[in-house]
């Protein structure tokens, strides 16, 4: 469990996770999930590069801080959205959000 | 068979990370990156030009490939301590103090009516400032951010396009009063995003960039709070926009790890020394996914036509344009410095031969080809521009497939001419909604007769947007189709293209029978009040795609010197 490949073969389940979520789920906080998922694969990848790339310089381990900034960031305005959603339509199926078709 | 799909995807994701080819040569490609940045420090630390005509220095560091060229010598200078960056970076600071002055002057008792002087102010300060005092070219902030004419030409778009938002916005009946302040003060913040997009030269500056754009871009297209369109456009375009990125993230995470540091130029020396395809070549399609959901290519274009119908029809006008322009710019920067080989404009292959032009090309035909054909079933006008304003994409990435310098030019030129057309298209509908109140095309029945002189102009912008002769739209096709036909590559999008000009005749020309031709349903005949705002808006628009059919060869030039830091 000391080398690269489990981490990165860790990171690629994790994002696969994300982007099945993504695709399957339509509760629209599942959806939400599932990205994070994706973010989270994408910093268990820069944090297992950094540490095993043999790099001296901590720009993986700056990255995935600055990306769960974001991913909070997101989050609330993604949460925000969906809260308002149902408040005006009544259910966060975002298969029922369809006035906008065509 | 949702278990199939589960399934497939990790064993997929799981031999792809465990591919060894993939493996091995990290430590090697990550040992080659380590000696680039040792090069490059030693190169920013030390006096360089004498230490590099000796020539011996650089085999102490074994690292002769790696000769910086004229761009990057003006990158990595000295002027990287944050106190002295932000000299350079007065643009951005005046837009940052008007930004924050909407939040005060929100909260002061009878001071809301200047918040509008203070945004617009801000902006023509910003312009002003960036035109009569051009800073010199470097690099900010720790090599985070350049500053090249490149990012001049795309800033004075986005400064323009959004000035032009602000004041149609002011009269527009969508935007209420009372959010007339959080409207502003996020348009501010997306009009800094854009900025840095189009001058981030570092994989999380790109990142940051992108989601300081998307983030105030989700609560902009929901600002009608109790508008169930406006609240379904937000929704959908925070799924989609969050999912891009997410996707976008994972291939720059790749990127670092194959390439071991994030600067763009770095990532690109040790890309060109490690030669591995396979990690480079699905890295890149994970980032063209990032950047293509920003310009809206197909086929990550579904959110388009939905946000731009449920959203405001001033933020579509500012969607349909600023963004735009920043995700071709940041395509452009991007792109051409990492998967290209002399890391510069003036080269013509792919690196390590993977073929991401004909990619770029297939998908700019698919643009097209889905936006000018969807366009014509569309009722709703402001639906309509949005799948015009696909298939214009698509035109631009014509200039994006053929790898030259001229190509790219033609491209900027392209983006400048589309964003007086299609502002010009955009005011108009506001003006309309304003009066009428409705998005359909059967509002548009009879206007002419009411508003001769907006009608006249919207035609010109039409037939600019279709691209027929005595308008700038017609420059603009002309030059990316004739560089196309000078490089002798892909002819059949040529071809395409030709096709797809044609059948978005049709649509334009529909907006001009109903205004012209038809009758209206109430038998008003009066002529509408114009205020004499709203006429010089579009007269100024609509008037430049006339203007830039006369004389267009200044702005050419000065698109090419823009360019002429790549292209030595």
């Amino acid at each position: 469990m000391n080398d690269i490949q489990s981490y990165l073969a860790v990171a690629s389940i994790l994002f696969s996770l994300g982007v099945f979520t993504v695709i399957t789920r339509r509760n629209a906080i599942a959806i939400l999930m599932g990205i994070e998922l994706i973010l989270n694969a994408a910093n268990i990848n820069f944090i297992a590069f950094n540490r095993f790339g043999g790099m001296e310089r901590l720009d993986g381990h700056i990255f995935a801080i600055f990306v769960i900034v974001l991913a909070a960031a997101e989050a609330a305005v993604a949460l925000a959205i969906i809260i308002n959603l149902f408040k005006n339509i009544g259910t966060v199926d975002v298969d029922q959000a369809k006035e906008l078709r065509g | 068979m949702k278990k199939i799909l589960l399934i497939s995807l990790i064993s997929l994701a799981t031999v792809w990370s465990q591919n060894s080819s993939a493996i091995s040569t990290l430590e090697d490609s990550s040992k080659n990156s380590s000696d680039a940045i040792e090069c490059m420090e030693w190169f920013v630390n030390s006096n360089t030009i004498e230490c590099w005509e000796n020539g011996e220095a650089c085999n102490i560091y074994k690292c002769p490939e790696y000769d910086l060229k004229q761009h990057e010598e003006l990158l990595f200078d000295d002027s990287n301590d944050n106190l002295v960056s932000l000299l350079s970076f007065i643009p951005e600071l005046i837009i940052i103090i008007g930004l924050l002055s909407i939040i005060l002057l929100e909260i002061i008792p009878n001071a809301r009516k200047w918040i509008f002087h203070t945004v617009t102010g801000s902006i023509v300060l910003a312009f002003l400032y960036m035109v009569l005092n051009p800073s010199e070219n470097g690099t900010l902030f720790m090599n985070l951010i350049a500053i090249d004419p490149f990012s001049t030409f795309f800033k004075i778009i986005f400064l323009v396009s959004t000035l032009v938002v602000v004041l149609i916005s002011d009269s527009s009946i969508e935007i209420k009063d009372d959010i007339k302040a959080e409207y502003y003060f996020l348009i501010l913040v997306v009009l800094l995003g854009l900025f840095l997009m189009s001058s981030s030269i570092n994989l999380l500056m790109i990142y940051l960039a992108v989601e300081l754009v998307s983030i105030p871009s989700y609560i902009l297209a929901g600002i009608s709070k109790n508008n169930k369109s406006s609240n379904e456009a937000s929704l959908k375009y925070v799924i989609f926009g969050s999912f891009a990125s997410g996707l976008m993230l994972f291939g720059l995470s790749w990127l670092y790890g194959l390439t071991g540091s994030t600067n763009i130029y770095m990532v690109h020396h040790a890309l060109a020394s490690s030669g591995n395809e396979l990690m480079l070549f699905m890295s890149l399609l994970f980032i063209m996914v990032g950047f293509g959901y920003k310009i809206s290519m197909a086929p990550f274009h579904y959110w388009t036509p939905d946000v731009y119908e449920g959203a405001a029809t001033p933020v579509t006008a500012f969607f349909s344009v600023a963004p735009k322009a920043a995700g071709i710019s940041i395509l452009i920067r991007f792109f051409y410095t990492v998967f290209t080989n002399d890391s510069g404009f003036s080269s013509s292959s792919e690196l390590l031969d993977v073929n991401w032009t004909f990619i770029i090309a297939v998908l700019s035909a698919l643009t097209m080809t889905i936006g000018n054909i969807l366009a014509l079933y569309q009722q709703n006008v402001k639906r309509m521009l949005a799948y015009s304003s696909i298939s214009h994409v698509g035109f631009m990435l014509i200039g994006f497939c053929v790898l030259s310098y001229e190509a790219l030019a033609s491209m900027m030129f392209y983006i400048f001419i589309y964003l007086f057309m299609n502002l010009g298209a955009f005011a108009v509908a506001v003006f309309v909604k304003n009066k009428t109140g409705g998005d359909n095309v059967d509002d548009w029945n009879g206007i002419a007769s009411k508003v001769p002189l907006i009608s006249a102009f919207m035609v010109i912008a039409l037939v600019s947007l279709s691209g027929l002769p005595p308008t700038s739209g017609f420059i603009a096709k002309f030059y990316v189709l004739a560089e196309l036909f000078r490089m002798e590559s892909y002819r059949w999008l040529a071809v395409v293209a030709i096709i797809n000009s044609v059948i978005s005749l049709y649509y334009y020309f529909r907006i001009v029978k109903a205004m012209y031709f038809l009758e209206s349903d109430n038998k008003n005949t009066d002529k509408i009040e114009v205020d004499i705002f709203d006429k010089w808006i579009v007269v100024g628009l609509c008037a430049q795609p006339i203007i830039f059919y006369i004389y267009w060869s200044p702005l050419l030039d000065f698109i090419r010197s823009s360019l002429s830091i790549w292209s030595s």
